[in-house]
């Protein structure tokens, strides 16, 4: 065996050495490393923690409009409303949460049955209509969507379009409608059906819109617009505000889809309210309450209507500046609020057509 | 009596070897922790009821999702089989031109998260959908997870058999199947079983391709309709599915063990001329370079400068590479230690009770990361007054236990090679038990604890459902803001986040082809 030179043996044992002790030190730098990573949370100012179902291009502006106008901190969660209202109920009297802003109303419906909601100031809801908030006063209405055909005009015509809502399911359009029937936004729309035309209606209406999407079952409206617009589907069904927001993002240049209306008074042309809620376990129900104050104000409801978000705000006064049929114009279904209720019946509708 | 899995001729008589009572407790502990998703899931299911479960497992819906499932896992995993143990011989085996450059090339893809790739390929096709999207995706996604140990088992193999098996007369194409493949059996063997447990707990790159699974299933029940127990059931089959994996993968590895009698003993295998093959391979691995790492890198480079959005709020590129960094690298630390005792006891004190302990940790991989995060949630609520919710801790504990086989894995491997009788010539020279500890295992262990530290790390900054439940508020790791831009149709903004991440996760790999590559260096020298 061939001997190693002992300076060679003493460099080896040196090398050695630098290693166990360069591992070493970065294990034990790895203490003050992660001390550092914990976010610095300053209790000179108060904070409220805000969960968003809504999506950031509403809330940021609103947020940070409102931290600058009260100089309360708002630390947001954004995730899906139905996860979020889960770990709502999950945490209990120790959430965290103080504020619950959500994208549909069903979310907050199911809280309120729970009893978690803490009831909203009267003067607060004075300044939105009262067919938008709560019944019971626990929730407070923000803003507004309404429920339209997104449509490609180089695969289909504006006249070959369904003009309500269950000719939707018509064999003529097998192949050529997108569907996103996990979108929480879909579920006012079975429940609008279900309510007018009875279960048994709605059930076979979801077996033909299922065939008629086969190929095109999507998992969100996002994707729904895009493809759309892509040309890799005729139309499908969203919220008003998905069109204007791709058309933000493309330019009217990519643009190569339009939107079109249900004929009025359809069970398809539903408004679907938007809201914010305090929740009763919250430990700063005054600042919480200023927050859903600054939601309902005219500063609030300005900043809505002029920002990316093209929802409709829903303050009396306020419109929206962007190009989209006013709010007073549009001529939806008459369903109401409670009976949008927590989207259980939707929901069970969809699960026994298989498209949950 | 020898002990099992020891060389066959002992350098000192033997003694009783102690029953190791602290690697036991250690090991107990560490698996009634990975315990805890499954028992969650036992809770949440048994409060819904048998009836409703009953009436949710056995619908229509349930059989699509299992044949979907369960022919996936199969075409995937040959797939990867093929790929991996093809691009390992060559690399390992052959003369291939420029191979330090191919074996970096071949791991990287491992660096790209799952739902980076379906978006690159998704939004380069419209046909790139469904079930061939998804083998697609999947494939490309996670064969180095077969690559790796094969690599690793190749390099560390005895050519004497291949030798010898030549000598005797079997051909070429004989002897690799029956001798070569043999020999690395292991290694395939716990690269497919990774590699099926991950396919079944894989969800956001099927949910962009559209491909309906077991797990797509569970998100959409946890996110629609409120529905916890109704999930927690539908998790239980996939869990009843894991344990049948498991169970076919320890049946098809059967009793044989491969172990080196020593480092010192072997030898360089000589490498086989690829002669007009060459040409052919070389296309493929370019191939293999363009599908696995191109399309996914081009894509995102191709969102950065082609669309203008409205710029959203989030925290920016270097805050939320650090508060990844930091959170993986904890958790691999965490997941590696946690490791140790229970693959030292596993492979230095087999017994069938003790199999069956580390065994059982695998369940956890086919737990989706949103059980385990809401099993961890559960348990601190419950039990632990609510300590450590939305903090740092729990989370990179969740990372810890998500991740724990894919370090249970290369601990174990790299154990294997570490064999018992050098730790009682130790004693019996007169060293105690932590010298040996330190002087002896821990030396040749390090490079198996580096690559799997490595491999959780770079698990960890791809991670995403457990995550966003978990992490604190107003803190985002890479994963989570790219998820938030892409589920906003801001491309443009979550482009420079997904190539970070791909940045961040490609050291470790690389890491971990060098680890490999310097091995026989270490053997060369000290013969």
């Amino acid at each position: 065996m061939r001997r190693t030179a002992p300076g060679k043996q003493r460099k080896r044992q040196a090398g050695r050495r630098w290693r166990a002790g360069l591992a070493v030190a970065a294990i034990l730098a790895a203490g003050p490393m992660l001390a550092a990573c914990g976010s610095a949370a300053t209790a000179d100012s108060i904070a409220i923690t805000l969960y968003s179902g809504q999506h950031v291009q509403t809330t940021d502006s609103l947020v940070s409009a409102f931290e600058k106008a009260t100089g309360i901190t708002v630390n947001v969660r954004s995730d899906d409303e139905d996860t979020l209202a889960d770990q709502i109920v999950a945490e209990g009297n120790r959430s965290p949460a103080d504020v619950f802003f959500t994208e549909n109303s069903q979310a907050l419906e199911f809280l309120q049955e729970k009893g978690l909601l803490a009831a909203v100031a009267p003067s607060t809801l004075a300044e939105t209509p009262a067919r938008y908030d709560s019944p019971q006063g626990d929730w407070l209405g923000v803003s507004a969507r309404v429920s339209v055909l997104i449509y490609n005009p180089s695969l289909i015509s504006k006249s070959q379009l369904p003009a309500t809502v269950l000719q939707m399911a018509n064999p003529k359009y097998r192949g050529k409608l997108a569907l996103a029937a996990g979108e929480t936004d879909f579920q006012p729309v079975v429940t609008s059906v279900a309510r007018t035309y009875g279960q048994a209606t709605a059930l076979s209406w979801l077996a033909g819109l299922k065939a008629n999407a086969a190929g095109h079952m999507l998992p969100d409206n996002e994707t729904l617009a895009d493809e759309v617009n892509r040309g890799q589907a005729a139309f499908g069904l969203l919220n008003q505000y998905y069109w204007y927001r791709l058309r933000a993002e493309v330019g009217t240049a990519g643009t190569h889809s339009q939107i079109a209306f249900f004929a009025p008074h359809d069970p398809g042309y539903v408004v679907d309210i938007s809201g914010a809620a305090v929740l009763k376990s919250s430990k700063q129900q005054a600042a919480a309450e200023k927050f859903l104050a600054f939601l309902a104000s005219k500063q609030g409801q300005e900043i809505i209507g002029h920002s990316i978000s093209f929802e409709y705000p829903i303050a009396s006064g306020v419109t929206t500046v962007q190009p989209e049929t006013p709010f007073d114009q549009l001529q939806p279904n008459s369903i109401t609020i409670p009976e949008l209720s927590d989207g259980s019946t939707a929901v069970a509708l969809l699960r026994k057509a298989g498209l949950l | 009596m020898v002990a099992p899995g020891a060389s066959l001729v002992p350098l000192v008589p033997q003694r009783r070897v102690a029953r190791p009572w602290a690697m036991l407790a250690a090991s107990v502990a560490v698996a009634a922790v990975l315990a805890l998703p499954l028992v969650f899931l036992l809770i949440e299911a048994h409060g819904a009821g048998v009836a409703n479960i009953g009436r949710l497992i056995f619908r229509p819906l349930t059989g699509t999702l299992l044949w979907n499932t369960v022919r996936l896992t199969v075409v995937v995993t040959a797939c990867c089989a093929v790929i991996g143990i093809g691009a390992a011989y060559c690399v390992e085996r052959t003369d291939l031109p420029g191979r330090r450059v191919w074996a970096v090339f071949v791991v990287v893809p491992l660096a790209i998260p799952d739902f980076v790739v379906s978006f690159g390929w998704a939004s380069l096709s419209p046909w790139i959908q469904g079930f061939h999207g998804a083998v697609l995706v999947m494939t490309l996604a996670v064969y180095p997870l077969v690559y790796l140990p094969v690599v690793a088992s190749l390099r560390g193999a005895d050519p004497v058999q291949e030798e010898v098996s030549r000598a005797l007369g079997v051909g070429r194409v004989r002897t690799f199947l029956r001798v070569t493949l043999g020999q690395a059996r292991g290694a395939i063997l716990g690269g497919c079983l990774l590699i099926a447990l991950m396919i079944l707990a894989e969800y956001g790159a099927f949910e962009i391709l559209g491909f309906q699974t077991f797990t797509t299933e569970i998100f959409t029940e946890f996110t629609i309709g409120f529905s916890v127990p109704a999930a927690c059931a539908l998790s239980l089959v996939l869990v009843l599915l894991s344990v049948l994996v498991l169970g076919g993968e320890t049946a098809a590895r059967g009793q044989g063990r491969t172990m080196r009698a020593g480092p010192m003993a072997r030898r360089m295998t000589r490498r086989h001329p690829l002669g007009r093959a060459k040409i052919p391979v070389l296309c493929g691995f370019a191939l293999l370079t363009v599908l696995a790492l191109g399309v996914p890198v081009g894509s995102c480079l191709y969102w950065m400068f082609a669309r203008t959005s409205a710029a959203l709020s989030g925290v920016s590129v270097a805050s939320a590479a650090w508060h990844t960094a930091c959170y993986s690298g904890a958790a691999a630390a965490l997941s590696t230690l946690m490791a140790l005792p229970l693959a030292l006891l596993a492979v230095r004190h087999p017994g069938r009770a003790r199999r069956l302990l580390e065994r059982s940790t695998y369940l956890v991989l086919a737990a989706p990361g949103l059980v385990i995060a809401l099993a961890l949630s559960y348990f601190s609520e419950r039990y632990a007054d609510g300590i450590g919710y939305q903090s740092q801790a729990l989370l990179i504990i969740a990372y810890a236990v998500l991740f724990f086989p894919l370090a249970l894995t290369g601990v174990r491997a790299s154990v294997t090679q570490a064999p018992v009788t050098f730790d009682e010539a130790a004693r019996a020279l007169g060293q105690r038990r932590l010298a040996v500890l330190r002087r002896v295992t821990l030396p040749i262990v390090i490079p198996g604890l580096a690559a799997a530290f490595c491999l959780v790390f770079l698990s960890g900054v791809t991670e995403l459902t457990a995550t966003l439940i978990l992490i604190p508020t107003g803190v985002q790791t890479l994963a989570t803001q790219f998820w938030a831009y892409q589920q906003n149709l801001s491309y443009g903004q979550a482009a420079p986040f997904a190539l970070v991440i791909i940045a961040v996760a490609a050291v470790p790999s690389y890491v971990m082809g060098r680890w490999f590559d310097r091995l026989p260096k270490r053997s060369e020298k000290l013969s």
